[in-house]
Parts: C-alpha cells; structure tokens; sequence
C-alpha cells in the first residue's frame, strides 16, 4: 500500500512539473499521435470498404455466374438459362406470384472522377423488373424509377457524389447516346456506386443478347442449398451459384489485405520511432529530476515507487497522444468518402469508418509504447547511485 | 572540416540521447523509402519506358473491345512504324489468389514495340513458331517455380474455350527478363498467342482490348493520337488514344489518390521527427551554453559556433536518413512478398534517394538553426556567469 501511496504521490510532482518539460513531452504525446492517426485512417479504410462490401450480400440471396467465372464482368448467362435460373426452386415469390429474380447486365462505362478529373471506371448495371423489389436496402431517394425500355438512368447516391455530371436531370453520353437521370437512389452498399438502367436498354445501346448474372431472393436462407442442388442437376446449365454474401465477401478480401500489409508495416515502423522518441523524453524527464529524485529516495522512497511513478508518468502522456491521434482520425476520417477500383472492374464508393473497436486496439499500441518508453528510464532512475545522485552528478 | 571533432564530440556528449534521436531519424526514413516505393509504383509504373507508344482503347471504356479492322487502318497512319494488340485474357492458376496479368498478344509486334523486354534469340524463335506457347516473366518463375518446358493450364474465367472446358493449355517457351537499367513490366506478367486465344474462344471472334502503337518520332505523339481517334470518330467502335505513361497515370489514379495517403502520412511521421530532433538539439546546445561561451572567448566567431551546430544537426539526419533509406532498401523485398502479385515489386530508386537527401537537409536546418541562432545571440559574459 506505502509504495502505491509514494508513487501516487512522486507521479503527481511529475505530472504538476510537466509544463516545465513542455517541448519534450510533446515528443511522446505527438509521437504517439501519428502512430494511433495513422494506424486508425488506414483500418478505417479498411473497415468501411469491407463494410460497404458486407453490406451489400444476404444470405437468402444468391448469385448465379457462368461456371468458372469469378466477377460478374467475366461471366455470361443466355436469355433462355437465366429464366431457368428465375425458375428453379428455393427462389421467392413475388406478390404477383412470379419469381423475385433479376437477370442482370454490367458494363463498365467512362466518367470523370470529381476529384482528379480523369476517367474512371462506373459501373452500369442494367437490371430487370423486379430488382428494386428483390433489393430491399435499395430506396429512391430523388426523382423516380426508370421506366422500362427508355434511355433512363437511376443513379446510386455515391455515384452522383464522386462522378461528374449524374445530377437529376442531367444527360450522359453511354453508348454514343443520351441517357437522362430521372432518380438517386440510396442503399448504403456497393450498389450506390453504380448507376442502374432498364436491361434491356442497356443490352440493345451496348448490341449485347446476354445477361451477366442472375440474382434471386430466396424463400429463407436454408433454400439455398435446394436451389444449388437444383441448378447444378440441370444438364442444360453450367453455372456457379453462391450467397450474395460470401460473394461480396471474397470480392474485398484483395484490397482488405493490401491495406492490412500497408497499414501494420507503417504502423510498426512509425511506432518503433515513436519509442526511441519516448525514450529520450523520459530519459531527459528522470534526469531533470535526478536530484529531486535521489532526496525523495533517501527519505525513505522505496526504488519500487520510483519505477512505478515514472511509468505513470510516460502511460499518462502516451494514452494522452494515443487520444489525440484517434480524435484527430476520427474528425478528419469517419464518414470520408473514396473510391476505389473494386471488383468489376469499376469503381466503389465507400466512407471510412471510424469505430470505437479501431481506437481501442490503437490505445493498446499507445499503452504499449508508453510502457516500453518509460520502463528503462524508470529503472535507471530508480538505480542510480544515491550519493552521486544527491551531489548533482 | 577541421572542426569535424567538434562536430562529434557535440554529439557524443549525450551518447545516449544521440543514439536515441539517430534511431527515431532512421525509423521516419525507413518509411519515407517504404511509401515513396509505393507511391512510384502508383504514379509512374514500374517501367519508365514507352514514351514513343501509344495505348488505343474503346473510347466507351477499357472493357470494351475493338475491331481487329482497325489495325490495318492505324498502321497506315503516316509515322506509325508498328502496331501491336493485346486482349486481357483474366486467367487463372490453380487459385485466384495467385493472381497475375495475362495477356494474348500480337506475338512478333508485341516484342518488337516492347524491347525492354530481354530474350533469348531461340526463346523469341520459339514463341513465334509454336502456337500454343507462352512467355512467363522472371517474377513469375521465382514465385510459381516454372521452367522452360512445362506445360501451363489457366482456368480461363472470362473466356471458356471450344473445347467445352475452361481450362487452357499453354507451352512455357521463354522466360522474359528485364534489363539492368530498365524494369520491363513484363517480369510480372505471362504473354501467349493471339492467334490461339482467338481460334480457341466462344465468343468475340475478331475483336482486340486494346492496340499498342510505336511512333516515329515521339514529339509527334499527341498529334498522331489524334489522327488516330479522328479515324474512327462517329463509327461503331470509337477509341481514345493515349501515351502509356497518360494511361498507366490514369490507371493508377483509379485506384484513389495514393499520392495523397502517402503525403499524409509523412507529414505525421516528419513533424514527429522535427519535435524529436529538434528538441534534442535544442537541450544539447542549452546544456553546453557554458562550452559555448567559452569557445567564442576562444576566439571562434558567431557564425562559425552556428555552422557547428548546424553541421551537428545535419550529421545526425543524413547519418540516420541514409541508414534509414539502406534498411528500407533491405526490407522493401520482405513487403514485395507479402504482397504477392498485389503490386509490382517495389524499390528505392535514385529519385527517393535524391529527394530524401533534399528531406534529410531541410530538416537539419529547420532543427538546428533555431538553437543556433541562440547560440550566435549568446553574450559570453551573461553565459559564464550563469555558468
């Protein structure tokens, strides 16, 4: 209990001098900022593209691909298998009775990005009747629906922001024609990065007689493996079929690795420099208060309760840092929104998401660099000899 | 530099501080060489060459494909020496995560409009007689442990063949190499034959992804580009012609402003070490004001104590940022792996090492002109006495 009640006692003077000391605890409060920003910018990156994929699958829905393609761009489905895909069993009915299926047709076409001005790839899906109704997240949030047959484009809400010229009411060139922006649309998942047609006009616009992919609501999760079962006993189709979900999931797994690589090298890096600066502040802080130390000592401080105040002192200033670095993560980065090439081929919107998970396991890095940080100037000052201590050297 | 002693025996005064500070100045330059690896990469390419190729793709977008009648119309341009093509092939080996470009090729113009591209007399004679042969980059055989000789099948994922099946059987007959000087991208990359691609799918008979154009003269290449996009302006099949440098820019900017995350990134690492540096020599020159006073009673002018302090700043950067730079250099190869085939390998090349010495002498002098100017104020009489 004494040597608790010292070391409170000894961690206090410290903390109360610290102003004294003000350039060179910065290094540790600072260093340990960049080290907890940075870690927490790049797996929030990484957090809200899987996120924003996750999202986007359920798992009473399933994809169907022609057997051996991986992405919907390399896959093709006649019109004759994919109404027997809508037709198998497992598959939902609508209200009308008939299948909540969507035959679907993804082109890549070209935009400018608003914030470079260079092209980039946006995905244009064109899809069938009853896709807004199989699509449950996906709402109109501005104009209307496309209607069937016409040049008439509904826009995903993060297209309309990273893209130019997708304004409601606007006209885009596609094909060489004019489409008119008739409706936003909001889902809060891949889709909203791309822009949706009618099928069939995308398919005559772009002289295309097939379709991409099928996508089906299913009557519960468990339907699935009917339904699979059921396709692959079908000599006349030769298709890959998977939940939506773990198709999406597979599709963020390449980006999701290069920024954990990225992000872990960074961050250890930074983190070993941010040591050696904690190092040489707490170096500089027991030896300031050498003399102090030594008096305190031969009154009777046990080395015990020097050790543990100096640690308080280096973990006080590097939860401090590890604070400001999340606080300043979380105000620039949660919500900031990118695009990236994704699967496809073409663009992802996606927002950063900073969670209270992420700040957590960057405290951990703070506290570990604290402890590293202050333990060796903590034991050379609880060591040092007393009586040269005491004379000031 | 008869001063150099001095120089280090100022900074060997606080060994241990010193080391300290050395080692935070090698951390913040191991990154700096890390992330200026991956932003070249991003920004330029690999290989700096091609300033006399152009790339031609559908003017809808990269996917779409083109009329294999066009080549004959854009080789009939007037300073176009030579035009080659390339479909996008998406194959696969054994799983998807050993991903790698594959690319069916003009085979002869392929290799003549890219000679960064190093092979042996017999192993060009090879791929341009045997139909079903293939060219495998040296990056590749390091990763997948192939040989001249074996057989390559690729599940092709976006073109299943006439045989019914979606595998595709290929002759590895050469192995491409980069030469000294310059990267070819083709290390990372397996090249096969256009015309066996072409008899072997289902569909798209005829029709290329994109052509690749060598031009005379390359101070003409933007006006041939547009000759070329006028060409088949208003037809079916419109294009967009660009210099490979433009389009691999324009490529690596899909992928978002890496330029920007890197930049963000050093910002925080280089304020930390200014703080760091800067504190050091701040307390190292308050310590020695005395030592200081006393050189200049010895005669040593004000300019000459602020160059010493000065030149300790810039030992201790350029000391630690040339080691840093050295140990990313180390360690670069390390990452290259764990990132298998996500990124071309990445390097510390002559212009990260030119623009960290310009870094390493920026920050020196931010670090150490501000307590040298304290110390070129210095009143010997107020220091000795406090002294």
């Amino acid at each position: 209990m004494g040597v608790l009640r010292q070391a409170g006692a000894l961690a206090w003077t410290g903390l109360s001098t610290l102003h004294r000391r003000l350039g060179s605890s910065l290094v540790i409060v600072v260093g340990i900022a960049g080290v907890v920003g940075v870690l927490v910018s790049l797996l929030a990156m990484r957090d809200g593209f899987q996120a924003t994929l996750a999202a986007t699958g359920r798992v009473d829905e399933a994809i169907v691909l022609r057997g051996g393609a991986n992405s919907e761009l390399s896959s093709r489905l006649t019109r004759e298998e994919a109404t027997l895909i809508a037709e198998a069993p497992g598959v939902l009915g609508g209200p009308d009775g008939r299948p909540l299926a969507s035959a679907e047709v993804v082109v890549v076409v070209n935009l400018p990005k608003k914030a470079t001005g260079t092209d980039s790839n946006v995905e244009l899906r064109g899809v069938g009747p009853r896709a807004l109704a199989l699509r449950g997240q996906v709402r109109v949030v501005a104009g209307r629906p496309f209607a069937a047959g016409r040049r008439e484009l509904l826009v995903g809400r993060g297209a309309v922001a990273q893209f130019s010229g997708l304004a409601l009411g606007s006209r885009v060139s596609l094909a060489g024609e004019p489409w008119e922006v008739v409706g936003v649309f909001a889902s809060g998942d891949a889709h909203e990065s791309e822009v949706w047609a009618d099928a069939e006009s995308v398919q005559s616009a772009y002289r295309r007689d097939a379709f991409q992919s099928v996508r089906v609501k299913l009557t519960d999760a468990r339907a699935f493996d009917t339904f699979k079962a059921a396709l692959a006993a079908d000599p006349r189709l030769k298709v890959d079929v998977e939940r939506t979900r773990d198709y999406y999931a597979t599709q963020s797994q390449r980006l999701r690795r290069l920024i954990e690589v990225l992000a872990t090298t960074v961050a250890i890096i930074m983190a070993i420099g941010a040591t050696f600066g904690a190092l040489n502040t707490m170096y500089a802080a027991v030896a300031t208060r050498a003399r102090e130390i030594a008096i305190l000592r031969a009154l009777g401080f046990t080395a015990g309760a020097v050790v543990l105040a100096v640690m308080i002192e280096a973990v006080a200033l590097a939860v401090l840092g590890g604070l400001l670095g999340a606080a300043i993560a979380w105000l620039v980065f949660d919500n900031y929104t990118v695009s990236t090439l994704g699967a496809n081929f073409s663009q992802v919107v996606f927002a950063f998401r900073v969670t209270p998970g992420l700040i957590l396991d960057a405290l951990r890095w703070a506290l570990a660099i604290g402890v590293l940080g202050g333990l060796l100037p903590a034991l050379h000052a609880a060591r040092a000899p007393l009586t040269s201590a005491l004379r000031g050297r | 530099m008869k001063y150099a002693g001095l120089v280090i025996a100022g900074l060997l005064r606080h060994r241990s501080r010193t080391l300290l500070t050395f080692a935070s100045v090698v951390a913040a330059f191991v990154l700096f060489g890390l992330l200026n690896g991956v932003r070249t990469v991003f920004n330029e390419g690999p290989d700096t060459s091609g300033q006399d190729r152009l790339i031609v793709t559908s003017r809808l977008s990269i996917i779409q494909p083109l009329p294999y009648s066009q080549l004959a119309r854009i080789a009939a341009l007037e300073g176009v020496t030579q035009v080659a093509h390339a479909n996008w092939f998406g194959g696969v080996y054994q799983d998807r995560k050993n991903f790698f470009p594959n690319l069916a090729v003009s085979p002869e113009a392929w290799l003549d409009t890219h000679p960064e591209i190093l092979l042996s007399p017999e192993e060009r004679e090879a791929f341009l007689a045997t139909r079903t042969a293939a060219l495998v980059g040296e990056d590749l055989v390091a990763r997948f442990g192939w040989k001249v000789g074996d057989k390559l099948p690729l599940a092709g994922t976006i073109f299943p063949n006439n045989s019914g099946s979606n595998t595709w059987t290929f002759d590895i007959v050469g192995v491409m190499r980069s030469g000294a000087e310059q990267r070819a991208r083709a290390a990372g990359e397996m090249l096969f034959r256009y015309d066996y691609f072409d008899e072997g799918r289902l569909q798209g008979q005829g029709t290329v992804g994109w052509y690749v154009v060598q031009v005379e003269d390359p101070a003409r290449s933007g006006e041939i580009a547009q000759a070329i996009d006028a060409l088949f302006r208003n037809s079916d099949a419109e294009t967009k012609t660009q210099s490979e440098k433009e389009f691999n820019l324009a490529f690596a900017k899909q992928f978002g402003d890496i330029g920007l995350i890197v930049a963000a990134i050093m910002a925080a690492v280089f304020f930390t070490v200014l703080l760091v540096t800067g504190n050091t020599m701040a307390q190292g020159v308050r310590e020695r004001t005395g030592d200081i006073a006393i050189l200049k009673t010895l005669g040593f002018s004000g300019g000459t104590v602020c160059a010493l302090i000065v030149a300790e700043a810039m030992l201790l950067l350029v000391a630690g940022g040339a080691a840093g730079l050295a140990l990313a250099e180390l360690v670069l190869p390390a990452v290259s792996n764990a990132l298998r085939g996500q990124l071309p390998p990445l390097e510390v090349g002559a212009g990260t090492w030119l623009t960290g010495l310009g870094l390493m002498l920026a920050l020196a002098l931010l670090v150490g002109l501000p307590p040298a100017l304290g110390a070129l104020r210095l009143k010997i009489v107020d220091a000795l006495a406090r002294a």
